[in-house]
């Protein structure tokens, strides 16, 4: 619908570093907070500028899935049970960390990924060249629904079953150490 | 200043939303319009609730504040915006504070994708039915928030079986949307779509209203959507929730004045939402009844006449009342007031007969008109079911609508592919 440079591009540094920032300090305060419901809260709204990220990248059908499924449906669940807890008890204990070590390396091995992909240059070319790339975001579900079902372009169809599977068997195992008799 | 004036006529002359040109100056005009539009609808809806609810149970309803209780919705908010606003001291403030700024901004962005017409919508998104369904699934977490930050236990309660009851049909409400998708992409280019706009030109194109799609099914997945959306908004006979008899108000027992306010606005606005889905997915979203067969100049003329008739009539309806109002002086300024009424839809009615007018109008007067038979149906619902038992809810919820829903979409697979499957049968048997 969108005649291709009539709309000044949303995807500027300003927005990334905003949505960014915001990731951030949602994510540093879902490990700060001694109350849990605040802590759910603060994830709410790192998922919610992921979606906006999402947004940047031109992948809008990634970002209404992101919102329907994390913000809409995973995260009322988690809250659904963090209410039930008692939250003065929970407020007086003391927060503690036993795996700082183990988190330590997990990141630094992260960060050391993500520097290394984004530096690495294979045949010449950079995995991330400069300069904004130009998705068509207006045929952006047709496109994610192409590359799952097409008969010639489709290829991820099996990994994405593959993944439907696994969550199932997460659902089972969950329902199976919750409930003593099935 | 004249490029300004430039800026503002050149989208007059293109045929796309606001957001789609790009106009920012008509986008914040459209965002306007739609916010004055909802809160009129919220105030209207108020009055008609409380009205057509008493009628229903043979009583007069408001009949004190105006002619016929006309500005009983005004002396409300009145009432409400004066009233004390408490935050109770064992309450989490801050979350309480925020949790109904969330619930109305998720009912209220909504309306950026609906489309009241084929250029009459704020913006017109690749993920439109997408973006409605997630950010409407926002509001839950509002109430969730309101509940448990009141630190009281009804609102707890109502919280709880706010977000089981949400959370449990919005999946069948998904699988209700996702064959009325699948519906969109039976044509010769075989791509569907998820933008509203799109999905009205797809049943225009394909002739038939979705609800009629391949009967029933086009109707099932549209009674599991009606059923399912009364749920979301938390509405009768889904309301329990808020449910009167059992936790005094539900999740917002604690709350008073301008806060509450806000959750009825909200609640009334996602009301609005749903039923714009509804209409949007299944009864044509802006297309007037037979756009097909009734596609002539006479006919466009006539279905362009309805916005005008119809406030004449309520004018008219209007003067008939004022006629009998009682004959004493104590009732001469409601009389006058009802007589003032009538005139002021009288002329409304007169505006939308201007030829330039009525052509941009009777879109958006037949999407309001199927939207307002579905906001009958919510008062109809409330005055007529009574709740239902919250184990009721869930079996309705998981063992009725979702198997089918499931069903459903298999079944529109099958049926808009039967051509092809067909053919594939055929290949395996004779190859």
């Amino acid at each position: 619908m969108i005649p291709a440079g009539t709309n000044p591009p949303v995807a500027t540094s300003f927005f990334f570093y905003l949505l960014a920032a915001t990731m951030i300090i949602g994510g540093v305060l879902v490990i700060t907070r001694k109350n849990a419901v605040h802590s759910a809260l603060a994830l709410i709204s790192t998922l919610l500028a992921q979606a906006a990220l999402y947004l940047m990248l031109y992948a809008p059908f990634v970002a209404g899935v992101q919102i329907i499924l994390y913000a809409g449906g995973i995260m009322v669940l988690f809250l659904f049970v963090i209410m039930l807890i008692s939250i003065e008890r929970a407020e007086k204990e003391r927060q503690f960390n036993k795996q700082w070590l183990v988190g330590m390396v997990a990141a630094t091995a992260l960060g050391g990924l993500f520097i290394a992909v984004y530096t690495t240059t294979t045949k010449g070319k950079m995995l991330f060249p400069e300069g904004r790339m130009t998705y068509g975001e207006t045929q952006n579900t047709q496109a994610v629904a192409a590359l799952l079902f097409d008969r010639n372009a489709g290829q991820y169809m099996f990994a994405f079953e593959i993944a439907s599977l696994l969550l199932l068997v997460a659902i089972i195992g969950a329902v199976v150490m919750a409930k003593k008799r099935i | 200043m004249h490029a300004f004036i430039e800026y503002i006529q050149s989208y007059l002359n293109s045929d796309l939303t606001p957001g789609g040109a790009g106009n920012i100056f008509w986008a914040t005009v459209y965002i306007l319009l739609v916010f004055v539009g909802l809160s009129i609808a919220v105030i209207a809806m108020n009055w008609l609730e409380r009205k057509i609810l008493a009628h229903m149970q043979v009583r007069l309803g408001p009949m004190r504040v105006g002619p016929h209780g006309l500005l009983q919705p005004i002396a409300d908010a009145i009432k409400l915006l004066l009233k004390e606003d408490i935050i109770p001291a064992e309450a989490d403030a801050a979350i309480f504070w925020i949790a109904p700024f969330m619930v109305v901004l998720a009912a209220f962005t909504v309306f950026v994708v609906v489309p009241f017409g084929p250029t009459h919508a704020i913006t017109d998104m690749n993920i439109g039915i997408l973006f409605m369904l997630g950010v409407s699934s926002l509001s839950v977490l509002g109430i969730v928030m309101a509940g448990w930050a009141s630190n009281s236990h009804y609102p707890l309660i109502g919280a709880l079986r706010s977000s089981a009851q949400m959370v449990s049909y919005e999946v069948a409400m998904g699988l209700a949307v996702l064959s009325v998708i699948l519906m969109t992409s039976l044509n010769p280019e075989s791509t569907g779509t998820l933008s509203m706009i799109g999905i009205v030109q797809a049943q225009f194109a394909q002739g038939e209203w979705f609800i009629f799609k391949f009967f029933p099914l086009g109707l099932i997945g549209f009674v599991i959507f009606a059923i399912a959306m009364v749920a979301e908004t938390n509405r009768a006979p889904f309301d329990l929730p808020e449910a009167e008899s059992e936790l005094t108000a539900g999740f917002h027992t604690e709350y008073s004045g301008f806060r509450w306010s806000l959750f009825f606005l909200a609640e009334y606005s996602a009301m609005i939402a749903v039923s714009s889905i509804a209409v949007t997915l299944w009864l044509g979203g802006w297309l007037h009844p037979f756009p097909n067969l009734l596609n002539s100049p006479t006919w466009e003329l006539i279905f362009s006449l309805f916005p005008g008739i119809s406030f004449v009539l309520l004018a008219l309806m209007c003067f008939y009342n004022t006629a009998r109002m009682p004959k004493h002086p104590l009732f001469r300024v409601q009389t006058l007031g009802l007589a003032g009424f009538g005139v002021v839809l009288g002329l409304i009615g007169l505006i939308l007969f201007i030829p330039a007018v009525r052509m941009r109008v009777t879109d958006i007067f037949w999407f309001a008109t199927k939207v307002a038979a579905f906001m009958y149906l919510y008062i109809w619902y409330r005055g007529t079911f009574p709740r239902y038992r919250f184990d009721q809810l869930m079996k309705v919820g998981w063992k009725i609508l979702l198997p089918m829903g499931l069903a459903l979409l298999i079944l529109t697979a099958v049926v808009g592919m039967r051509t092809e499957l067909w053919a594939e049968l055929q290949g395996a048997l004779h190859p």
